[in-house]
């Protein structure tokens, strides 16, 4: 797909200062910490903020009027992947209390949040650039949420 | 953000994670296993921070960091001004009472009462309808919760990893249930299994109650949480 539509002026590769000039193997280690942790923890902040606000503003009973409906279901769900931000390690859980959904629902918030949130968009708009971030993850997404759809479709 | 300011920054931050990991504060945010990997990380930071102020002065000049990073400031200042409080019933109404898969339930520990978490008892009592509860007496810990109709929960969050995916556990409460009770006090409770249940209207899970013989207020432990054994 990036071969045949991709321009690479969406690209804006993180400039590698190659450890200007000079300077031990010491310093470009903790330089490259601190660069990284700064960098990173910021949008993890960021990412971390949304993610509280919706799960304190938003009550969970709004969430389960969408569930009567197949296609809303897989969206909300898909959606709500995005903006938990929930690490991979720990969505089982919260998927396997989403009773009121189906299946595929539930497949498709395990496999759109370790492919696309919020914490992800922020750090891949800052390594790669916006440009490229806000085409990459929207495909991302439809990608994640179809191939649950496929293979619920198929298999649940 | 110069670097002497970023290396203040991580020096912060590397500081407010040793001492959640020290004090036990940690134990608000995350589950108890993960001590280890906060203190790792605080250590890091803060050798990160002596390292960067280090350099800097060997050769000042050196890339800002980005402005995003300012946003690290707000986890420092939220911990040591007011150190948010573990989760409590505010959360707990608002999301649906945790469904944990049937498994083999092992016979109950000894004691009269026993000791039991309360994620064990709803296990028994919704997968295995009381039968390793029957003729028993139990005693278990949580907070105090009211439904819109103001009916009493005991409540405990399950972790699995951190606060950010935690569900609560709700057991209702019947039989001689204190007569004043306030939302997220502490509560040991003694009694005995009732095939009472309710359905939770937040995500339709099922609720078990417990037969209320005593109920005494217990300051809050040091780990608010409870994760799946």
């Amino acid at each position: 797909m990036w071969q045949r539509l991709g321009r690479p002026d969406w690209l804006r590769p993180r400039s590698h200062h190659a450890h200007e000039d000079g300077g031990g193997r010491g310093e470009a280690f903790w330089g490259s910490v601190r660069h990284d942790v700064l960098h990173a923890g910021g949008f993890l902040v960021g990412g971390a903020m949304a993610a509280a606000t919706l799960k304190a503003v938003v009550p969970s009973s709004w969430l389960y009027a969408a569930a009567g409906n197949p296609a809303v279901a897989v969206l909300v769900l898909s959606v709500l992947a995005v903006l938990l931000s929930i690490c991979s390690e720990a969505d089982a859980f919260v998927a396997s209390s989403l009773t009121q959904f189906s299946p595929t629902a539930r497949l498709a918030f395990l496999v759109v949040g370790p492919m696309i949130d919020l914490k992800l968009f922020g750090m891949q708009a800052a390594t790669f650039g916006r440009g490229f971030a806000a085409r990459f993850a929207p495909v991302t997404f439809v990608v994640a949420a179809g191939t649950a759809v496929l293979t619920g479709a198929v298999l649940l | 953000m110069n670097r002497t300011v970023q290396a203040i920054l991580l020096f912060l931050v590397g500081g407010v994670l040793l001492h959640a990991g020290v004090t036990g504060l940690y134990l608000r945010y995350v589950k108890a296993g993960l001590r280890p990997l906060v203190l790792a990380a605080g250590v890091v930071l803060v050798v990160a921070a002596v390292a960067t102020v280090r350099y800097a002065r060997r050769r000042p000049a050196g890339h800002r960091a980005p402005r995003i990073s300012w946003l690290l400031v707000l986890p420092v200042f939220a911990l040591v001004l007011a150190a948010p409080p573990a989760l409590g019933s505010y959360s707990a109404m608002r999301t649906g009472t945790a469904v944990t898969a049937p498994r083999i339930a092992a016979p109950l520990p000894d004691g009269d009462p026993a000791p039991l978490t309360v994620i064990d008892y709803a296990d028994r009592a919704v997968f295995d309808h009381g039968r390793s509860l029957a003729g028993r007496t139990v005693v278990i810990t949580g907070f105090v919760a009211f439904d819109r109709s103001g009916a009493p929960y005991l409540i405990r969050m399950l972790l699995n990893c951190c606060a950010a995916d935690a569900q609560p556990v709700k057991v209702g409460l019947a039989g001689q249930v204190p007569p004043v009770l306030q939302p997220d006090s502490w509560l040991e409770v003694t009694g005995s299994y009732t095939a009472q249940q309710a359905e939770d209207p937040v995500n339709g899970g099922t609720i078990p109650f417990l037969d209320v013989k005593r109920a005494r207020p217990v300051p809050p432990p040091a780990d608010p949480y409870e994760s799946r054994g």
